[in-house]
């Protein structure tokens, strides 16, 4: 990549060339365990480490009575049948279920993975067209929260658990006199839930439902009020769209629906083989254009990207409104301009030239952005095209935050008699959630349904937790006629009762909440079908699949619709007018954002260990939240930050004090600073919560008419202290001086040269310089097969094994046959499309889940012991002057720093085993605990292993990761492994290992051998597709692609067959490693001339 | 008198090496009838699938007289049905004569498959006869369509005395011993007598030998010596050979023993634990000749086996034996909810992958390759050593069970255009960590 300057980094300190991180990246175990006592116990460590006499003398009495222990006869185990053994359920086999992921204001088809009946993993249901079978990582992560030990336990009255009877009695008659009542909730997609509330609304008749979202998108849908007589939340369809406008709309982290989005997205962004059915070849991609003040994983994807200042998001939208409509002659909004925005003209004349098929999205809850930005899409004729507001619109965001103001506005006024709190945590994610607080208790019947008690349900009167949603039966409509249903695929862990049945009783009805959702699907879901004659057939199928999906007709009512007021008919809106409101943004010095964290977005569940572990996808920081400042402002306050050292400072958000960490942000405009959501818990929410800490930003918010989720007035920033740890990954496993871990080149490039931007190395031997690739163990030592000086016989060679060197691989690589293994049934691999790949982390949780992957906290991940067996690597990159560069050291002089760290590009590359073919760890490893497998894989034994890591300091990719403790069972990580229902989270089918011992990506080869054993049962060949690793079947983008690399009708190997010689290739491939991953180069739909500084 | 001196030598010689002999012989009449017994238990039978091979399917499933039919249904059904039915009389279940007259051959195969599953449908005649025997019979998917139609075609054609069990011990256990094990017998006992007979012989000879010796006179001192040798315990004792000797053996049998505990940590080989309920595989696997598969349902699906739960043991005796006071062991364990605690026997480390359904389905190995005479066993033990090395032993020899199996269609082919020997189970993998490690 030299001809295009362009320099890679991970991270600042990569930049600045900060000794620590030299000193880290060359050391990849940098600290020894300082732990006095071998058991995890730190508590006594001292500062002088090191071991003492008395130590070693009580290891040593351990192990002696350890191996004597051990020599006795082993303990007598039990095995214990089912009294009655359920025909369904066959111990080690797993059955599967279809259900629904609700939590929050998000709803995801999954399908959960049961064994002996306890759900151990949870994937997306592919028969819904909505989100494909993708995930997210808080979907992913929701197998461990069933098996929270912090939840409540049972119904409470202040805090005392008392039964349920005693409290529905209690409820009842509080209800019935309590005057006003109102129900408070964050969207409810459930059509049945809404019934149980109308009953208990018939019951109550003072009663009201008030929806509201932690994250509110409210604003979109009272503009489509304003523009087009609609209260209704549009439905997105990226897939359709060539041009792609966000403005601070993270739609493939978080907006609305980022699984769809993400699916949707990424079909317009596949290039070359792989996006084409069966032989078509597309070299066409669409552009996205970022306008967005946070780097999110949305603008990171982006192919031009300005960052703007939140006070700017009204002007950006106003400036692009007055240049499309110049464009198409239609009046203007004031005398907004694009001058000050790059890329703005730009994007604003390929918008006109895609017209119909462009998309204009705005991150921002005000409504008047959202009006002009409605004004852009009717403009460019989006609506019925990319937008649609008549069919099948989405009810994933119903929250109102006039009603919600207006209802504490009513607490505060004494004017609510009973409020229930349905699974919805107002005091926490509310921006009034203080105002709340403090008058809850005046409340004269407090309930909340939520699965703790956590900071609402605290401050009830009554608790009466709702099950886990894999523990209940529901049902929702995600989008106009896209249903699912969700069943339970355990039985009760403690006593809880769905929320919905709570409603019921105290609405005095004797049906439970499962007849009235078999009722509801009778009457209104039923009838839209043919297919089946009965509801039973329709219910077992629907309950099958999970989705029931119809194209509903114009007649059609839907529940959530049912009590809306007619679209009323508008006249066409008068954009100008907006002019003096759109200029109402000041700004200031600092301007502050309050995101939404990819990972655990509204943190809803903040007590998962595994959404705290999972590096946020930018700034790769995990286990808590942080300041997040620009390059120039770090520079001109002097924040001082080098390796996983940060400072602390003290952040003044309208006149209150909170001290965060800070972390610099490449991509932000100067004088803007972000906080995330979901953290600050206490204990009362849970450890995992708590250990997390950071603040809540919450509060940071205000309401006006919506909550408005920026602030630029009132923000001040100072620093408050220094040398602060910071468990950020960023700079973990450096791959230093390498510039082709990398590959990736311009569209245009591309579509002259499919191998545009690949880098061929060439290593010199005696013979000249040659392709590695090329080079054989036996060429290297000079005797080869293949040379005429041979001292050894040609090697004989059957016809057999010609036809095998003929296959894939020796395709790729025409003249290494004599160290190449043979494969002679399966070989497996990945084929990694860097193009899809957005970094939104579903992958590295769900690798968690299926592998047993430790979580090891904090404290460990600042050691630089996390054991994640995938990650995602971000790499910015930066145009700058090499010669200066060179001048300056790497880049020294922080003006070319604060250049480098403007705007910089990103790319996401998930990193795991390679599983080399010539794998340099299975040649160090002195006791071959570490094999090559007769498919492919390099395979761990990790009884055999006795850690001398040897291997991982030979790793070139650095993705082995050693077990420093023995996490599991260990009290010192209290990550719910540590008790016997968190334990049910665990892969029966995966090894957990124990202390002392390597660890790495295995390719689920536990799902490889259950699918082979399938085929042999039934005497077949296996088909492409029958098994998937845990990473490719969460990937929202279908960036991953597994597969037999022998098998010719499999995916993996149509893409490669192509790709192989195009756009594929290995990461290193210097050093002659022979990797079965394969990685997909990079396209940037960026014009040639265009590259920006 | 030197001849003489060497005669007797020889003769001590010929003495110790007859008695050698003898000895040999007879362990070896042990031995070999212990290899007797592996020979037969280790005859792996590729075709000895676990539900007998399909029977040729009678077109268009219809009822059959054919007698390869007949033969096939006879079979299946004295290793599937015979446990609660009779053909002409009320066992557990309903007598099965004229079944086929009853309902209509659809149906029967469909209750036969899914008893329960048709019963919960609301099946009238199915819900009666629930009604009436009050149990649930056993899913009998694994039966195909055309192994059903000849098992009814048996119930109807075939010839069939009385099918039901006879309960009780008088029941003789028929024990199979080979002809060629007799014969080995004969001649060992033979030679045994014979070498018997030269021994006292022997002896005599050399009993009169020194008593002449004893009374002539002018031996030389040598001859006396020979003759009534001097022995010391004490120059014995102290001599450096005996020392050394000893010092050997005594440290050689310390290593042995120590290597020997070493390895044997964890094995527990002739584990033969008492159960809580003393259920006999002698009985029911081998003298009523109850399928393996009938209780351990799970050995073709999955890496459990499965040990049984009660509804199965209750489908038997719900009429069988109720009185015994271990049946009420299981009675109370129902009534108050609490599962039989089993001791398990077989504990392979939670680090190793092992998987019923490999072997037995795929491998078509039988239970007894790996679980010994199980239809011998009045308490079940741990016949196998369950090692790391017992296992890959086995997949060094043992040959892969490919015929039919499209799975293994490649893999036969490359293995056959590369060598002659026999496709064995290291040749596809076998003895890679990462199939059992993982």
């Amino acid at each position: 990549m030299e001809e295009n300057n362009k320099i890679y980094w991970k991270g600042i300190e990569q930049l600045t060339n900060d000794p620590e991180f030299i000193k880290y990246a060359e050391k990849e175990f940098p600290d020894y365990l300082t732990i006095k006592d071998s058991y995890g116990d730190n508590s006594q460590a001292d500062d002088n480490g090191g071991t003492s006499r008395r130590d070693f003398l009580k290891l040593m009495g351990f192990s002696v009575a350890a191996v004597s222990l051990a020599a006795c006869e082993t303990s007598v185990k039990h095995a214990i049948p089912y009294l009655n053994k359920p025909e369904t359920i066959d111990p080690s086999i797993p059955n599967y279920y279809a259900s629904t992921f609700i939590d929050g204001s998000e709803a995801v088809p999954v399908v959960v993975k049961t064994r002996e009946g306890r759900p151990i993993f949870v994937e997306g249901n592919t028969l819904s067209s909505i989100t494909k079978g993708g995930t997210n990582p808080r979907v992913n992560a929701s197998v461990l929260s069933l098996y929270d030990k912090e939840k409540a336990k049972a119904p409470s009255v202040k805090g005392k658990e008392v039964s349920w009877e005693a409290i529905d009695s209690e409820i009842t008659g509080k209800l019935a006199g309590a005057g006003q009542i109102r129900i408070v909730a964050n969207t409810i997609t459930s059509p049945s839930t809404k019934r149980a509330i109308a009953q208990f609304i018939a019951k109550y008749p003072n009663t009201k439902l008030v929806q509201y979202d932690a994250v509110s998108r409210y604003a979109i849908v009272a503009a489509h009020q304003k523009t087009k007589g609609k209260t209704v939340l549009p439905s997105y369809d990226f897939s359709k769209a060539s041009v792609v406008v966000t403005l601070g709309a993270d739609f493939l982290g978080s907006w609305i629906s980022d699984i769809e989005h993400a699916k949707q997205f990424a079909q317009t962004r596949k290039i070359g083989k792989i996006a084409g059915t069966d032989g078509d070849m597309k070299k066409e991609m669409s552009r996205l254009y970022a306008f967005e003040s946070i780097l999110s994983i949305t603008g990171a994807s982006a192919d031009y990207r300005t960052p703007i200042k939140p006070s700017q998001q009204a002007t950006v939208a106003a400036a692009l409104y007055n240049a499309v409509a110049a464009k198409l002659g239609k009046p203007t909004i004031g005398s907004f301009d694009n001058k000050e925005f790059k890329y703005l003209a730009k994007a604003a004349d390929e918008l006109v030239a895609a017209k119909g098929k462009s998309l204009v999205v705005s991150g921002s809850n005000d409504t008047d952005i959202q009006v002009v930005v409605n004004g852009i899409n009717e403009m460019l004729e989006n609506y019925g095209q990319t937008i649609d507001i008549d069919n099948a619109y989405s009810y994933q965001r119903q929250g109102d935050d006039t009603a919600m103001a207006t209802f504490i506005q009513e607490v505060s006024n004494g004017g609510v008699g009973a409020v229930v709190f349905y699974n919805c945590n107002p005091v926490y994610d509310h921006p009034l959630g203080a105002t709340l607080a403090q008058k809850l208790p005046s409340v004269g019947l407090s309930i909340s349904t939520t699965d703790r008690l956590d900071e609402t349900g605290k401050l009830c009167g009554y608790h009466t937790p709702d099950s886990h949603y894999l523990e209940s039966w529901n049902d929702s409509e995600i989008k106009r006629g896209f249903y699912s249903l969700a069943q339970p695929t355990i039985g009760r862990i403690f006593n809880t009762r769905q929320a919905q049945d709570s409603l019921l009783k105290w609405a005095g009805s004797t049906t439970d909440y499962l007849a009235l959702v078999q009722d509801f699907w009778k009457t209104l879901v039923f009838p839209l079908q043919t297919k089946e004659a009965t509801f039973e057939e329709f219910w077992t199928r629907s309950l099958h699949n999970g989705v029931f999906e119809t194209k509903a007709a114009a007649t059609y009512i839907s529940e959530h619709d049912k009590d809306k007021a007619a679209p009323a008919a508008v006249t066409a809106f008068d954009y100008t007018s907006l002019a003096g409101e759109l200029g109402k943004y000041k700004a200031g010095a600092f301007e502050l954002v309050i995101m939404e964290n990819t990972v655990l977005g509204t943190g809803s569940q903040a007590n998962n260990p595994y959404l705290h572990e999972t590096p946020e996808p930018i700034s790769k920081v995990c286990w808590g939240n942080f300041v997040a400042v620009s390059q120039a402002d770090a520079t001109a306050l002097n924040i001082e930050i080098s390796e996983l050292t940060t400072q602390r400072v003290k952040l003044v958000v309208a006149g209150k004090d909170y001290t965060l960490p800070v972390i610099v942000q490449p991509g932000l405009a100067k004088g803007v600073l972000a906080v995330a959501l979901g953290y600050g818990r206490d204990e009362s929410f849970g450890k995992v919560a708590k250990e997390a800490g950071g603040v809540n930003a919450y509060p940071f918010m205000q309401v006006n008419g919506t909550v408005i989720n920026i602030r630029t007035e009132g923000i001040n920033l100072e620093i408050a202290g220094s040398g602060r740890h910071i468990p950020q990954t960023q700079t973990f496993q450096t791959i230093m001086g390498r510039e082709t871990i990398i590959q990736e080149s311009l569209l245009a490039a591309y579509q002259k040269d499919e191998k545009a931007g690949r880098y061929f190395p060439k290593v010199t031997t005696a013979k000249g310089k040659t392709t590695p690739t090329d080079l054989s163990a036996w060429d290297i030592k000079g005797d080869g097969y293949k040379g005429k000086d041979s001292h050894e016989p040609e090697k004989k060679k059957d016809a057999e094994t010609e036809k095998y060197e003929k296959s894939l691989w020796n395709n790729r690589h025409p003249n290494g046959t004599a160290d190449t293994h043979l494969y002679p049934n399966h070989h497996w691999g990945l084929a990694i499309d860097l193009n899809s790949c957005t970094g939104c982390s579903a992958c590295v949780v769900a690798c968690h889940i299926e592998n047993n992957v430790p979580i090891v906290g904090s404290d460990q991940v600042i050691k630089r012991r996390e054991m994640h067996w995938l990650r995602i690597d971000r790499y910015y990159s930066s145009i700058v002057s090499t010669v200066e560069a060179k001048k300056a050291g790497l880049i020294g002089k922080y003006d070319l720093l604060i250049q480098a760290a403007e705007n910089p590009e990103v790319v996401f590359q998930p990193m795991m085993c390679q599983h080399c073919n010539n794998a340099p760890c299975e040649t160090v490893c002195p006791v071959a605990a570490t094999t090559h497998s007769s498919e492919g894989l390099n395979q761990m034994a990790y009884n055999r292993c006795i850690g001398t890591k040897y291997c991982a300091n030979n790793c070139p990719y650095k993705v082995r990761r050693f077990n420093w403790f023995k996490f599991n069972g260990n009290d010192e990580f209290d990550y719910h492994t540590n008790n016997d229902l968190g334990r049910m989270v665990l892969n029966p089918d995966v090894t957990v290992r124990s202390r002392g011992v390597m660890e790495k990506c295995s390719m689920c080869v536990q799902r490889t051998q259950s699918g082979k054993l399938k085929a042999k049962i039934e005497k077949r060949p296996m088909q492409d597709g029958e098994v998937v690793t845990a990473c490719a079947s969460a990937c929202p983008s279908d960036a991953i692609i597994f597969g037999d690399l022998n098998n010719p009708e499999s995916k993996i190997s149509k893409v490669l067959d192509h790709e192989v010689n195009n756009r594929a290739y290995n990461v290193l491939s210097e050093i002659n490693t022979r990797p079965n991953v394969w990685y997909l180069t990079k396209i940037r739909n960026k014009d040639v001339e265009k590259t920006q500084a | 008198m030197y001849k003489m001196k060497l005669h007797t030598k020889s003769f001590r010689l010929a003495l110790a090496f007859s008695l050698g002999l003898f000895w040999c012989s007879s362990s070896l009449l042990a031995q070999d009838q212990k290899d007797n017994k592996q020979t037969t238990q280790q005859t792996p039978d590729g075709q000895q699938a676990p539900t007998p091979a399909p029977a040729p399917a009678p077109a268009g499933l219809e009822l059959s007289a054919d007698q390869a039919v007949l033969d096939a249904g006879k079979a299946l059904f004295e290793g599937n049905c015979k446990q609660c039915h009779a053909v002409d009389k009320e066992v557990v279940g309903p007598a099965l004569a004229k079944v086929y007259d009853r309902r209509n051959l659809p149906w029967l195969i469909n209750f036969i498959k899914y008893p329960q599953k048709t019963i919960e449908s609301g099946d009238e005649y199915a819900k009666a006869l629930y009604v009436k025997y009050k149990q649930f019979m056993p899913n009998h998917d694994f039966l195909s369509d055309a192994q059903i139609v000849s098992i009814i075609s048996y119930v109807k054609n075939g010839k069939h005395g009385d099918g039901t069990i006879t309960v009780g011990p008088e029941n003789p256990v028929k024990t199979k011993q080979g002809v060629s094990s007799g014969l080995l017998t004969a001649v060992i006992v033979g030679l045994s007598i014979m070498l018997a007979i030269v021994l006292g012989a022997l002896f005599l000879m050399a009993a009169t030998l020194t008593k002449y010796l004893r009374q002539a006179k002018g031996l030389s001192t040598e001859d006396m010596e020979v003759l009534e040798p001097e022995w010391r315990l004490g120059d014995m004792l102290r001599s450096r050979s005996f020392i050394g000797i000893v010092a050997f053996l005594f440290l050689g049998l310390v290593t042995k023993s120590g290597l020997e505990s070493t390895l044997a940590i964890g094995v527990q080989q002739g584990y033969a634990p008492t159960q809580p309920i003393p259920f006999s595989h002698k009985l029911h696997a081998g003298q009523y000749e109850i399928a393996c598969q009938y209780c351990h349902t799970g050995v073709e699906k999955g890496k459990s086996a499965n040990i049984p739960s009660a509804n199965i043991c209750m489908n038997c005796h719900n009429a069988i034996k109720t009185t015994s006071p271990n049946m009420q062991k299981i009675y109370d364990a129902v009534l108050k909810d609490e599962p039989i605690q089993w001791v398990r026997i077989h504990n392979l480390p939670d680090l190793a992958y092992f998987n019923h359904a490999q072997h037995v389905k795929v491998g078509g190995l039988a239970c007894e390759n790996c679980h010994g005479d199980i239809k011998e066993m009045e308490v079940v033990q741990q016949v196998s050593l369950l090692t790391m090395g017992w296992c890959i032993d086995c997949h060094r020899k043992t040959d892969v069970n490919k015929q039919g199996n499209g799975y293994y269609d490649k893999l036969v082919k490359l293995h056959a255009d590369k060598s002659k020997k026999p496709l064995k189970v290291e040749d596809i993998g076998g003895l890679e960590c990462g199939k059992c490690h993982y």
